[in-house]
């Protein structure tokens, strides 16, 4: 599904230039992002200076402070590499991007005629300026069609090669800056200054420039800074102690004894969790506007869904004809294929062919019939054909029922025989609403044909549920999301599919009015809500979601309602979209659950060597048995520090997401990053003591 | 939180009178009434003298008596009563030791102690009852493994047989309540009011 | 440790956890305002105190308005105990003759009774009138604790309710919980513990004159009445020096137990109130089972270590427990099971000198109120502390579903995580940096009574104690010096308004939210996965910063005494 080209996370076009930039990031003001990583380089930078104070007046033991004090370093900046590398497969992507914004050149509108233009730079556009893109240029900015039709490649956006068509008017007339028209001409009016365009939105936002902390990162960030502040007074309060018992701690342990119990490792992958996160949805090929939109993401309770297109295939088919008494089923599908020749709509077609298929009814020429094709209108709400002196109509069953009352048999009613056909079409007028009725009730459109003012039958078209996707709504309902079916049908259609489907709910007849009014209520409830759409009506309820997900096709109004843009335009993504948002508070909880866990082994590691001087029997604190108790005191910070490299993968990829119930995702994790957490430092810790014991490193 | 001070005034004044003073003077009444006994302090009265409470413990020093468990609460000091010195079973200060279990001043107490038991009755294990201090300093009672201890000490020192001892502390022991709750135990004064009756 | 003393310790659990629904339904119905037995006496009287107060019962205070009235109405009780203790000498109800009070010790005793401590840095036999014990420091027993309480609801009604402004009325939670819960429960317990032999007089203290012929003065007074407030308010400050040592404040097994039974039962129930309230009883009992879990574990530690008594006693060649500082009527299990209920609730009463309690059997005591007081707790109190740790607990570990953080439908966001902090933060604020400053103080160090690390376990106890708002002490301490007095009287209100006010906070934060209503993919915090997860934050997040202190203190000391060393 992921068109970009995804970057392996340890691809040395990434890691060789986040080396460097570990070391930029060594700028205090950059650091100063992050309380526990900035508290981590301060206490770095005390302990180097009493190290240097320490040499020149040639104090001992030094080999044992420098090791230490490498090691704070590392800490510090391995915690900025983890950033830089989640930067860094960003930044790649921006520069693929950048590749594609090059220098145009804007055919800029002098007046209605399309022949007059002069050539200026795409740069120097303004917002409501009139431009004329034509067949090989490259549209110069965002822009709405206000004129004619064209195939765009908007590969250089969406990575999908396969031209799309943009036209004026309708859902389809927004156009992006760096797409490249295909065939025909457009004249489109820019709707985003340069500097400001869609694709420089898109840059910035997967380089992580505009990158700001969401709520949930700033009161987790709160919470690292409350421990770290715990862990102050922690040990701050220790060499007093010390002190009543008649002994005394260096600094430089008294450092490393902090630097290992405040919450380093989530501390340092906080936010390169936050980047992942995003750039997980850039390459869904899905566009958030900001973190907190991804946030809101996981916290979904309602999902509003578009029947066609993401439940339902697109398309109705017609599966059946159901003719009323005294008309047979052949003679129906011999009006409703006549009715269907010249409609190319799907459903249309799908009429000739079951017509075909059922009642070898072979295709007719329109031409050769003398027919003339009556379109669709909205006013009529049908179509049909006049042939041979009669007129054949089919449409919704309201419509044609209106159309039989005040049609040409309401003509007749004047002479004798009307009465009678007046009769026969009451009676026949109860039939077909009977059918009608039936077949909405088992979800399919009730398509009425009626040939002279005398009703035939009913057409049954007939919804195609999707494959698979009811298993997803059983997956959504235990994750605890609610599905919402959002579909113009009536009420019947609409709950026959809905129970196909498997969505908890469904909103039949849906207009702006009340898809607004729906989200409003499930709010009010205090359920977020996320929906997708991509009309200009449907932006009101796209600003309303939590999350409202625009479809790349759509207009811009939607565009900038919604909090994210699906450049694939495909809706049933709502569903990956949640599971990515999931997926990024996860992977922070779990991290910080694993990185809290730790402590209790690294108390083990320090306490005993820390106090062994003067309470000799604190040895059976030492229960990992750790040779001496120098080597204690580095194994811990080296494994608090090569732990932060060992989690980049993981911070990078993301913890990965179960669709079970809380409870149990909530027992997995906790087993996994609560115990483990637990456990693994135990480990780790003996393991780097064994190697730096053997190293003789202390 | 000016406009809090009425309230937070008359909510003090009226809880004083209520929880201080009504609630306290009432219960002392009605108390009074229904358990006088209790509520003066379990007293015991013998001709017109208090002797002591039934609940407090008393220091016994004589050979006749049954001692009970080492008591250090403090009392002025008859020779100067600007100091403060140990006056065992002070009910007007109840104190425990306060020794932690490290504290050599513990050790050396319990060896003295010991070895005077010992030298009683020796052969025998010495309760630890009969070591350790009271965490009030007022402990009436000893465990009745502390008063068979003592038993021959008291039985010599008042020329009765021991078996005659013997009983009266099995009279006197108070098993757990309902056979569960608390130790089995012997009030140290009750066993000596009881063994001068037994003399008269 | 015997099976009999199991069986006392498994009846004093049976005994709190039956009474936790009939006792929580009651102060549901209290704390909503709906009818109650009781009604027909005190709401004519609730109406009228309200009136005079300048209040009612239908006016609703924002967060901050409640925690005003809950500051002045603390500040002027503050002040009427410090009066009252200077001038006793003059005021009546003094047949003892006790002279004033000094200064430093009067603000200490003022604060301690006023925070719910009841740190003692006096004997009360030997420094309080009569009158100090009832107007003074009886009074703040009961309005202390009703306090607490209020502050609870206060903060269970953030939870409650959705979208409001208002969290209740202070003056109103603050006259139900002392009218309608402490007097009448107060009032049977009295009449229990005098017929069981707690003396209730006015009369002055008894010369007796022992079989030996001995003078012994015997200290009385009105103990009854304020042994029954001091268990049920979890205040613990005792009528006597020796507290429920003392045979007057606690003559046999069976008072024993129900002053156990009353140190837990408002704290217990409170965890019931909060489920009914919040509409799902079974959100309280996951929180009692939490502060269960700890409590059974401080059981078993503490039992054991006293049941198997001091090596360098039984190396003289006795046999037995840990009896020094313990009294004979209550044995060790009774001893070790009170010292960690009266720790585990911020009670601070004690039946046996923690003191003399063996290195690991201290110990236990230390980290319960390290933990602040969250297993049962203060009433009230401990309420508010451990639903503080259940905001970090979720918070910490509620990401892993997938969501944010959400507790009974309320989302766990930036403003709570802080406020919680900022409670959490003020433990080790005011434990750790000034038994840091003490024990380096020469003049402070001089105050112990046992030399080595019993000695700095002493001064931790003394600040963790305080901070704790417990009130119980490693008794060797000379407390009663202007350095501890004071220092003590300023980490006793740090301890109770420095966790007090953002508790506040987050339940008018909380009330003012909307209520998420649950569905699969909510965590789930009513099953034990969420106990297990409560118990290890308590003990990670609360416990691991005193690893250090208490490794120099009783650890150390344990095993030097196991080596056969003494200090």
């Amino acid at each position: 599904m992921s068109k970009m080209k995804s970057v392996s996370i340890m691809d040395a076009a990434i890691i060789v230039p986040a080396i460097g930039a570990a070391f930029k990031k060594l700028d205090p003001r950059s650091l100063a992002r992050n309380p526990v990583m900035f508290v981590v380089a301060v206490v770095s930078a005390l302990t180097t200076v009493l190290f240097l104070k320490d040499i020149a007046v040639g104090n001992s033991n030094l080999g044992f402070s420098f090791q230490i004090i490498i090691w704070l370093w590392f800490t510090v900046l391995f915690a900025n590499f983890a950033e830089a590398v989640a930067e860094g497969r960003g930044k790649a992507q921006a520069d693929s991007l950048r590749r594609t914004r090059t220098e145009t050149q804007a055919k800029l509108l002098t007046g209605e005629d399309r022949a007059k233009f002069v050539m200026v730079p795409g740069a120097g556009l303004k917002v409501g300026d009139l431009v004329l893109v034509e067949a090989g240029d490259i549209i110069p900015s965002d822009g709405e069609v206000v004129e004619g039709v064209a195939s765009v490649n908007e590969a250089a956006i969406t990575g999908e090669s396969a031209p799309v068509i943009r036209e004026s008017g309708g859902d389809r007339s927004a156009v992006t800056g760096g797409t490249q028209v295909l065939s025909d001409w457009i004249k489109v009016r820019i709707t985003a200054a340069a500097g400001s365009t869609f694709l420089d939105r898109m840059i910035a936002l997967v380089e992580g420039a505009e990158r700001q902390k969401t709520p949930n990162e700033i009161a987790l960030n709160i919470l690292l800074a409350g421990m770290t502040l715990i862990f102050v007074l922690a040990t701050a309060t220790i060499p007093s102690f010390a002190t009543y018992a008649g002994g005394s701690v260096p600094v430089v342990v008294l450092v490393a004894l902090f630097v290992t119990l405040i919450p380093t490792t989530i501390g340092a992958l906080l936010s390169a969790i936050g980047i992942a996160g995003m750039d997980r949805l850039v390459r869904f090929n899905v566009l958030a506007m900001s973190g907190r939109a991804v946030e809101a993401a996981g916290d979904v309770d309602t999902l509003l869904l578009d029947k066609t297109g993401t439940i339902t295939l697109g398309n109705r088919q017609a599966s059946e004809f159901r003719p009323i008494k005294g008309v047979t089923e052949k003679e129906l599908a011999d009006a409703a294929q006549l009715a269907s020749l010249a409609d190319e709509t799907p459903e249309g077609r799908s009429i000739v062919v079951l017509a075909k298929e059922k009642y070898a009814i072979r295709e007719r020429d329109m031409r050769t019939l003398h027919a003339s094709f009556v379109p669709f209108t909205a006013q009529t709400r049908m179509s049909g054909v006049d042939v041979e002196g009669s007129s054949i109509r089919k449409g919704a069953v309201d419509a044609i029922l209106d159309h039989v009352a005040k049609g040409p048999a309401a003509a007749l009613a004047s002479s004798a025989s009307g009465v009678a056909t007046m009769q026969a079409s009451s009676a026949s007028i109860v039939e077909i609403r009977a059918i009608a009725e039936e077949i909405a009730k088992s979800g399919g459109t009730p398509l009425a044909v009626v040939r002279d003012g005398r009703p035939l039958g009913v057409i049954h078209l007939k919804d195609i549920v999707k494959g698979g996707i009811k298993e997803r709504f059983t997956e959504l309902r235990r994750m605890g999301i609610r599905t919402v079916m959002i579909t113009g049908d009536n009420p019947m259609t609409a709950a026959a599919i809905a129970a196909e489907a498997g969505v908890d709910d469904f909103l039949a007849q849906a207009t702006p009015e009340n898809k607004l009014q729906l989200i409003r209520e499930e709010q009010a409830k205090g359920k977020l809500v996320a929906m997708c759409g991509d009309g200009t009506n449907d932006a009101p309820a796209l600003a309303q979601a939590d999350v409202g997900v625009a479809m790349n096709t759509g207009t811009v109004a939607a565009r900038e309602a919604g909090n994210m843009v699906d450049l694939d335009s495909d809706p049933t993504k709502l569903i990956e979209i949640v599971e990515i948002g999931k997926q990024l508070l996860m992977t922070r909880g779990a991290l910080t659950t694993f990185s809290i866990a730790n402590d209790i082994a690294k108390y083990f590691a320090i306490i005993p060597a820390m106090f062994l001087a003067f309470y000799p029997q604190l040895k059976v604190l030492n229960v990992m048995n750790l040779s001496t108790p120098q080597s204690a005191i580095l194994s811990a910070i080296i494994f608090n520090a090569l732990i932060i490299i060992a989690l980049i993968p993981l911070a990078l990829r993301g913890v990965k997401y179960h669709a079970v119930g809380a409870a149990s995702l909530l027992r997995r994790n906790l087993i996994i990053y609560g115990l483990g957490g637990i456990i693994v430092p135990f480990i780790g810790i003996k393991a780097i003591d064994m190697v730096v014991s053997a190293l003789g490193l202390a | 939180m000016l406009k809090q001070l009425r309230p937070a005034l008359v909510m003090i004044v009226i809880f004083t009178a209520i929880t201080g003073l009504a609630y306290p003077l009432a219960m002392t009444g009605i108390s009074g009434m229904l358990f006088p006994k209790q509520a003066e302090g379990s007293l015991i009265v013998e001709n017109g003298t208090v002797i002591g409470s039934e609940l407090i413990g008393q220091n016994f020093a004589s050979e006749k008596y049954f001692h009970g468990r080492p008591s250090v609460t403090l009392g002025p000091d008859p020779a100067d009563p600007s100091k403060s010195v140990v006056v065992p079973y002070n009910a007007a200060n109840s104190m425990g030791s306060n020794l932690g279990p490290a504290n050599p001043a513990l050790i050396e107490r319990v060896k003295t102690d010991l070895e005077k038991l010992k030298a009683e009755n020796p052969g025998q294990p010495v309760p630890i009852d009969l070591v350790t201090t009271t965490g009030s300093g007022l402990d009436p009672d000893i465990s009745p493994e502390g008063a068979l201890f003592q038993l021959p000490r008291v039985a010599k020192a008042r020329g009765v047989p021991e078996d005659k001892l013997r009983d009266l502390v099995s009279d006197l022991t108070q098993a757990p309540i309902l056979g569960i709750l608390g130790e089995p135990r012997v009030n140290v004064l009750a066993l000596n009011r009881a063994l001068d009756a037994m003399a008269k | 440790m015997t099976i009999n003393g199991w069986i006392q310790i498994l009846i004093f659990c049976g005994i709190v956890v039956l009474l936790v629904k009939p006792l929580g339904g009651y102060m549901t119905r209290v704390y909503q305002g709906e009818r109650t037995f009781l009604s027909f006496i005190f709401a004519p009287f609730e109406r009228l105190l309200y009136r005079l107060a300048g209040t009612s019962e239908n006016e609703d205070q924002h967060w901050t308005t409640y925690a005003a009235g809950m500051l002045a109405f603390n500040l002027l009780g503050f002040l009427v105990l410090y009066a009252l203790q200077r001038f006793q000498a003059g005021l009546p109800f003094n047949p003892a003759g006790m002279g004033a009070v000094g200064p430093e010790l009067a603000f200490n005793t003022a604060t301690s009774f006023v925070t719910n401590t009841n740190w003692q840095n006096y004997g009360g036999e030997s420094t309080m009138s009569y009158l100090v014990q009832m107007a003074g420091l009886t009074v703040q027993n009961f309005v202390s604790a009703a306090t607490g309480m209020a502050l609870a609801i206060a903060l269970v009604r953030g939870f409650s309710r959705a979208s409001a402004k208002s969290i209740g009325n202070f003056w109103v939670d603050l006259t139900r919980s002392t009218l309608y819960i402490l007097l009448p429960l107060c009032i049977v317990l009295t009449l229990f513990y005098v017929y069981s032999g707690v003396p209730q007089t006015l009369g002055a203290y008894i010369d007796a004159t022992t079989l030996e012929g001995a003078k012994q003065t015997i200290a009385v007074g009105p103990v009854a009445s304020q042994l029954a407030i001091k268990m049920l308010g979890t205040n613990g400050g005792g009528f006597f020096n020796a507290n429920s040592a003392h045979p007057f404040e606690n003559p046999d097994a069976l008072v024993n137990l129900v002053q156990m039974v009353t140190i837990f039962a408002i704290g217990a129930a409170l965890t019931n109130v909060f489920g009914r309230m919040v509409g799902n009883q079974r959100q309280g009992w996951a929180i009692l089972a939490s502060m269960g879990v700890l409590f059974i574990v401080g059981v078993i530690v503490t039992y054991w270590a006293e049941a198997a008594g001091n090596p360098l006693i039984h190396a003289l060649g006795i046999e037995g427990g840990n009896m020094e500082g313990k009294e004979v009527r209550f044995g060790i299990p009774l001893s070790a099971l009170f010292a960690v209920v009266t720790t585990a609730a911020s009670c601070g009463a004690v039946n046996a000198m923690h003191d003399s309690f063996t290195a690991l059997g201290g110990m236990i005591p230390i980290i319960n109120m390290e933990l602040g007081e969250v297993i049962i707790g203060g009433v009230g109190a401990g309420l508010y502390g451990i639903l503080i740790f259940v905001i970090i607990a979720i918070f910490v570990a509620g990401l892993m579903v997938g969501r944010t953080p959400e507790y009974l439908g309320k989302k766990i966001e930036g403003k709570e995580v802080k406020m919680a902090m900022l409670a959490m933060l003020c433990l080790p604020l005011a434990m750790l940096v000034f038994t840091a400053i003490s024990v380096v103080m020469p003049s402070a160090v001089a105050s112990i009574a046992n030399q080595g690390p019993h000695g700095f376990s002493e001064i931790l106890y003394a600040y963790t104690s305080a901070a704790a708002n417990n009130g119980s002490a490693f008794g060797g301490l000379t407390g009663n010096t202007p350095w501890y007095n004071i220092t003590l009287g300023i980490v006793m209100m740090m301890g109770r308004f420095m966790v007090i006010i953002p508790a506040l906070a987050i339940a008018g934060s909380l009330a003012a939210k909307k209520t998420v209503p649950a569905s699969a993919g909510t965590f789930p915090t009513d099953s034990g996965l969420f106990v297990g997860l409560l118990v290890g934050v308590i003990l990670i997040v609360g416990g691991l910063t005193f690893l250090p202190a208490l490794a120099l203190g009783p650890i150390a000391e344990h095993l030097a005494i196991a080596a056969g060393q003494t200090f």
